[in-house]
């Protein structure tokens, strides 16, 4: 907003490329061939034979996304939960098991749930469920317990109920708080569910460990960079999400 | 006389039951890869011992469910748990056959239930006796020492995760060192690296979104490429650098897996240390500067000591994570507790999964709770030292 011209429509732009070129690579991935082929040995095919990039790439995006929309409504129930009058005395508690739950690693979460619920997605649905709450449920905690008590206040004094200070007040102030945290969430899913592939689960993870298994460098790069440039633009477009509700919020307050 | 309910108690009841009446105790198998049969507690222990565990889990029980004194409700949680983890031990040897190697006896699900139960009841405890930062150690210590002292005495041998590491005990020893020398070796590589670079970055302005963009970046490729990935820059190093290869550094194994733990943990490093020095008051900076302060003295004089809690935040998010990540290592060759998780997920053999998860956990929680007790002493030392 400081400067105009080149530097203010520069990122967009990169971003669009960055679509564009993410797009045309996992419909045809054939196009790109002759700049991955230097990084493979002894003739080994350049681009990933045993799928479709598409259809993995849709299934890895399916799985976050199925495991963030679970995280986020129980993260989110249970902290608002938590921040009630009934459910106050779970709160330190709470704070203490969202801090253990970061120390377990997600390739033991995915491993321990095997024996559970046997191999495939199921194992990976639910790591990256566990995995996702933290980050969602610290967030919405945050923003739920760091409200201006002026205004809970005046939404108390203008005769509102406890549940519509809920919906109208405190979830629509602490929106923007709690997106912060489904952004980092989702990230980490991202990349954590390639770890699924190494329980058979279909996401890009399959592509990365086929190259592994093979020594098959292109193989590793192609499902690495996919992930990596879906992990930047979803990162990008919460982050814009998050920056129009806060000024939303800025503006419904002020 | 009336009863009052606490809300937690309940959960921890209604778990306590379901645990003891509707799922199992310890499974039988007859080697480590079929599936097993189910066993109560009341068919897993010897006569005497089944019935009095239930009658310790009951009480426990009842304590928590009932609005009782915190010291008792911390007495119950631990006679619980010591209970549980000493029976299981019994139930090992109780359900072995006479003269079998093959037989299999792990915990099942009840017991872990129970585990969960009242391990909620003791950190609900602690949470609330609102422990300092060293009694939050010590906790720590005399738990890891009873621990210890199960697994040495051999109590535990008959269940099925030790007879794993009875089988691998050398590799164990081998893989649990290179997975700890991963972890912490590249967070010292990252904090070498991470804090002149923080500090940079809080100086020249132009350079702080530049970098911290390039390391946003980083975090973003998912581990297992990125560790693929390095094999062959460094598998070219090792080849073309004279020296290189003589120093350990090959395309696969533990040199990769060694860059790309580096690479993630400059991110929380750099970032905090930027954070850290930009919260620095600016009264502390101008004191400092009225005293007649070189640049170098308040930095290592006031800015770094006021700025060190939160950096020392940002090496424990490292710490937990890189501890998590080594366990990846292990699909490149690159060794640590990985090596059991993935070879167990390969012949679906659980106890060998545990053999390798267990450890890290447990590193990773012991890590995370001395550095946050180590956080808060920092931080409170610093305002009582300057008030205001």
């Amino acid at each position: 907003m400081k400067e105009a011209g080149v530097k203010a429509w520069l990122p967009s732009l990169l971003r669009l490329a960055l679509v564009v070129l993410l797009i045309a690579f996992v419909t045809n991935p054939g196009w790109f061939e002759p700049l991955l082929k230097p990084l493979t040995e002894s003739n080994a095919p350049a681009i990933y034979n045993q799928g479709s990039l598409l259809a993995l790439t849709l299934l890895h995006l399916r799985t976050v996304l199925i495991a963030t929309v679970a995280a986020t409504i129980v993260a989110v129930a249970l902290a608002i939960l938590v921040t009630r009058p009934a459910g106050v005395e779970f709160l330190p508690l709470s704070r203490s098991l969202v801090n253990i739950g970061q120390t377990f690693p997600p390739v033991a979460v995915l491993a321990l749930a095997v024996p559970a619920v046997g191999f495939g997605e199921k194992p990976t649905l639910i790591a990256l469920f566990l995995y996702g709450l933290l980050p969602i449920f610290e967030n919405a905690l945050t923003g739920l317990t760091t409200l201006p008590a002026n205004v809970v206040e005046a939404a108390r004094g203008a005769g509102m109920t406890g549940w519509q200070r809920l919906v109208k007040v405190e979830l629509p102030l602490s929106a923007p708080i709690i997106l912060g945290g489904i952004r980092l969430s989702v990230v980490i899913s991202l990349a954590t569910a390639t770890i699924g592939s190494t329980v058979a689960a279909r996401t890009l993870g399959e592509v990365i460990i086929a190259g592994l298994l093979s020594n098959n460098l292109a193989f590793v790069l192609q499902g690495g960079l996919i992930v990596a440039a879906l992990a930047v633009l979803i990162y990008d477009g919460l982050s814009a999400i998050e920056r129009y509700t806060a000024r939303r919020m800025g503006q419904e307050t002020a | 006389m009336t009863f009052r309910f606490d809300k937690l108690g309940v959960v921890i009841a209604a778990i306590a039951a379901y645990a003891v009446f509707a799922a199992p105790f310890a499974t039988l198998r007859a080697n480590r890869i079929v599936p097993g049969e189910a066993r109560s507690i009341l068919e897993a222990l010897p006569q005497t011992l089944g019935p009095l565990l239930l009658a310790v889990v009951v009480v426990a029980a009842v304590v928590a469910l009932l609005k009782t004194p915190l010291i008792l409700r911390l007495a119950a949680s631990v006679v619980a748990l010591a209970a549980l983890a000493l029976l299981i031990g019994v139930a090992g040897s109780f359900l072995t056959p006479e003269g079998n190697s093959f037989a299999r006896i792990s915990p099942a699900s009840g017991f872990w239930l129970l585990i969960f139960a009242f391990t909620l009841l003791l950190a609900d405890v602690l949470t609330r006796l609102n422990l300092s930062p060293s009694a939050r150690i010590g906790v720590l210590v005399v738990a890891a020492a009873a621990i210890g002292m199960l697994l040495v005495s051999g109590s535990w041998n008959s269940l099925s995760i030790l007879k794993e590491y009875a089988n691998r005990a050398d590799s164990f020893w081998a893989e649990g060192s290179k997975h700890v020398t991963l972890a912490l070796g590249s967070l010292a590589a990252a904090v070498l690296v991470g804090l002149p670079l923080g500090i940079l970055c809080h100086r020249v302005e132009k350079l702080r979104a530049g970098v911290l963009n390039v390391l946003n970046i980083i975090q973003t490729i998912p581990s297992i490429a990125l560790f693929g990935l390095l094999i062959a820059p460094l598998g070219w190093v090792a080849t073309h650098v004279p020296g290189a290869a003589s120093l350990g550094i090959r395309g696969i194994g533990t040199a990769p897996a060694f860059v790309a733990l580096f690479l993630y943990s400059l991110l929380p490093v750099v970032a905090n240390t930027v954070v850290g020095l930009a919260g620095v008051p600016r009264a502390a900076n101008d004191a400092a500067r009225g005293m007649g302060m070189t640049e170098r003295q308040r930095l290592f004089g006031v800015e770094f000591p006021l700025a060190f809690p939160v950096i020392l935040t940002g090496i424990r998010i490292v710490l937990v994570q890189n501890i998590g990540l080594a366990t990846i290592a292990a699909l490149i060759g690159g060794g640590g507790f990985g090596v059991f998780v993935f070879q167990g997920v390969g012949q679906t053999a659980m106890d060998l999964v545990l053999l390798g998860a267990v450890p890290t956990v447990a590193t990773a929680f012991a890590a995370a709770i001395i550095l946050d007790a180590v956080i808060e002493m920092t931080s409170t030392r610093r305002r009582v030292a300057q008030p205001a």
